[in-house]
């Protein structure tokens, strides 16, 4: 019995176990990545920064796939578009900014790589390279060493649809096929490989290929945020209980060029990106929440202004941070004293 | 102190290395059951469980893959490529991957990796159960590289590589596996990576190489000592990256005189890269040229035996090139 004034429990996320609060916070980090995103594309093209490579529409189910994942124990292996998945794993956009402009003080490389190759070890984010897919093994690797020592860890790793194709990524998943090892394999189907629509990619469906090493395969719809995030939850449980690895494909659809360096324009329509974008899930998702009574145009005012001064700041402070003194330049291509490491 | 053969030597530093070490495991195609192609980990999955002796599917890109994951999850995994002829598809994971962890991540994340490959021929294993394929990895920053020729060694740095932070790749000579026996102790000891040994003393010529071809060595430089009083310094490098330079000149200096030998073949070898050191910091202490006795350039050693012994480095052929060079 429901005591008055209570809040009635019968929405599609609190089915999903996600409280309101989280529901909302998803929502912001959402658009905190959708506003960062922008935000690098523009410092491209103002001369700013050297490069910028975007997840625009993807940020939905990047971010209901953090939610799903357990912050403490779990290993997350994205790939190069997640700002929406490392955003909802405690990365800061100061520290985005810090790795677009390069500067010594980025978590995840100082200002050493590309931005989009992520990595920290506080937040368990393992660092990646530009070779796509290597780090399909390593998430197995994680798995594999999270059975070993009994830890209630599950790996999840994210690629997408061309990536599929590299040997590692049958290598990785038939190894942890094999060993029932608890990993999350996920590929973020955005249709394009650089110019390479998905046809000149595979024949088959990148879900199916699950069959091929005995363990689940599902598709699921990336502009549906709520139904990854149930996907990824029950892959999480199954992969907890011991029973081995999912894959799953998320369909989404990339709207920006491959990156700033690509002009997309060269090998698809106007009239093809703008059919997808208006599938933007974001507006969609604003919609739900507003419709369950949990948000409000003078809140999304609110979110706005405060992504902005956020972002503003993040900005400026990136800018002027320092670079890496070169006489650090080259440290650390080996451990500095035997035993070093962490 | 017990003399033991090399492939026992191997054996012994990963069980004592997992004794030692919980996080220690062992990883690779037949290596668990079977105990390996070799017989190199015989016994390993019986003492150890197979969650530490573990037979991994046949693609060696996962192998070495998981392995790296493992490792910088905080275990200590041994990789085990059968033959380094097939290590090929794991390349991109130990160049892109385990040698750039540290330094792409500004020291935040590390890979304590060691990837075990046996090298050389002389077991009639064609051209791909023959290679040596150091020359491929050589170079690349980040990575360790160690390549004992005796039983000793073999113990002694595969312990090193095990303990030791970063990605080490442990090439060990398949011939040396039942043809080497030399005196290893009981219990523990490591040799340190990056230091090289002089096997011999001499001061008429320096020979300087690694692995197998070093047995050839010895054994002709005894020939020459009995037959011609000839006198040959050899160096045992154990380490081809990093490079013992100090270790290099200082052999160098005692005899001016130096022929490097290996088996990979002569072109982009490891010998090119000792012989620029020498060149860089000891030209004009020298008394004859830099020689070089390496494998020729053809792409692997062909299975037929005539045909094999003609690719190999052996005694006589070291002894011609060394009588040739004390002489010169």
């Amino acid at each position: 019995m429901k005591q008055a004034g209570s809040v009635q429990h019968n929405h599609r996320h609190n089915a999903l176990g996600l409280t309101d609060e989280r529901a909302v916070d998803m929502y912001k980090t959402m658009m905190l990545a959708r506003r960062f995103d922008e935000r690098g594309q523009l410092l491209q093209r103002a001369g700013k920064v050297n490069f910028h490579i975007s997840g625009i529409t993807q940020e939905p189910s990047q971010v209901a796939m953090g939610y799903a994942m357990d912050l403490k124990h779990d290993w997350f292996l994205p790939y190069y578009r997640d700002y929406g998945f490392v955003l909802s794993l405690g990365m800061t956009v100061k520290d985005l900014m810090l790795s677009i402009f390069a500067k010594a003080e980025d978590p995840n490389s100082a200002g050493r790589q590309m931005p989009g190759h992520f990595g920290s070890k506080r937040l368990r984010i393992v660092t990646g390279s530009s070779p796509v897919t290597t780090q399909v093994p390593h998430a197995t690797g994680f798995a594999l060493a999270a059975k070993m020592r009994k830890e209630p860890s599950v790996a999840i790793v994210t690629f997408g649809e061309g990536s599929s194709n590299q040997g590692d990524f049958h290598e990785g998943c038939n190894f942890a096929g094999v060993h029932r090892l608890p990993v999350i394999f996920v590929c973020e189907n955005n249709q394009y490989a650089i110019s390479m629509s998905v046809d000149k990619q595979t024949r088959g469906r990148i879900c199916d290929r699950a069959l091929g090493y005995g363990f689940p395969g599902i598709r699921v719809d990336g502009n549906d945020p709520l139904e990854v995030y149930r996907v990824v939850s029950e892959a999480r449980e199954r992969a907890i209980a011991g029973e081995g690895p999912t894959l799953i494909e998320i369909m989404t659809y990339r709207v920006t060029a491959h990156s700033t360096s690509d002009n997309d324009m060269a090998y698809r329509t106007k009239e093809e990106v703008d059919l997808h974008r208006a599938k933007d899930s974001l507006p969609v998702y604003k919609q739900y929440l507003t419709d369950a009574g949990l948000w409000s145009e003078e809140q999304e005012a609110k979110l706005q202004a405060d992504i902005r001064a956020e972002i503003d700041e993040a900005t400026q402070y990136g800018e002027n941070a320092p670079f890496q003194r070169v006489e650090d330049a080259f440290r650390f291509v080996y451990a500095e004293q035997s035993g070093e490491g962490h | 102190m017990p003399v033991i053969e090399y492939i026992d030597a191997i054996r012994l530093a990963m069980k004592e290395e997992m004794e030692r070490d919980e996080n220690v495991f062992i990883m690779g195609e037949d290596v668990g059951l079977k105990g390996g192609v070799f017989g190199t980990t015989k016994g390993l999955q019986q003492q150890f469980g197979e969650q530490r002796a573990i037979d991994a599917p046949l693609a060696e890109s996962a192998i070495a893959g998981v392995a790296i994951g493992a490792a910088m999850a905080g275990m200590k995994p041994i990789a085990e490529m059968q033959y380094s002829d097939f290590m090929f598809p794991a390349t991109n994971q130990i160049i892109s991957e385990a040698a750039k962890i540290r330094y792409r991540s500004n020291n935040d994340w590390d890979c304590p990796i060691v990837i075990r490959a046996p090298i050389g021929g002389g077991v009639f294993g064609g051209l791909y159960h023959s290679q040596c394929p150091e020359s491929v990895f050589f170079g690349t920053p980040g990575l360790k590289i160690v390549v004992p020729a005796t039983a000793y060694d073999a113990k002694g740095l595969l312990k090193a590589a095990i303990r030791d932070p970063d990605p080490v790749i442990f090439f060990e000579n398949k011939k040396c596996y039942r043809l080497i026996s030399d005196e290893v102790p009981d219990g523990d000891y490591v040799v340190p990576i990056g230091k090289a040994n002089v096997m011999r003393e001499g001061s008429d010529l320096t020979i300087i190489g690694y692995s197998m071809p070093l047995h050839f060595a010895m054994q002709a430089a005894e020939e020459l000592s009995r037959e011609h009083g000839i006198e040959a310094h050899i160096l045992d490098l154990r380490t081809i990256q990093p490079l013992d330079r100090e270790g290099i000149l200082e052999a160098v200096s005692k005899t001016g005189k130096v022929l490097i030998v290996h088996e990979d073949n002569k072109t982009g070898g490891i010998g090119a890269e000792v012989a620029a050191i020498i060149a860089e910091e000891l030209l004009y202490d020298l008394d004859a040229p830099i020689r070089r006795l390496c494998g020729p350039d053809v792409p692997a050693m062909p299975i037929n035996p005539p045909g094999e012994k003609h690719f190999l480095l052996n005694k006589e052929k070291l002894k011609t090139a060394m009588l040739e060079l004390a002489r010169y």
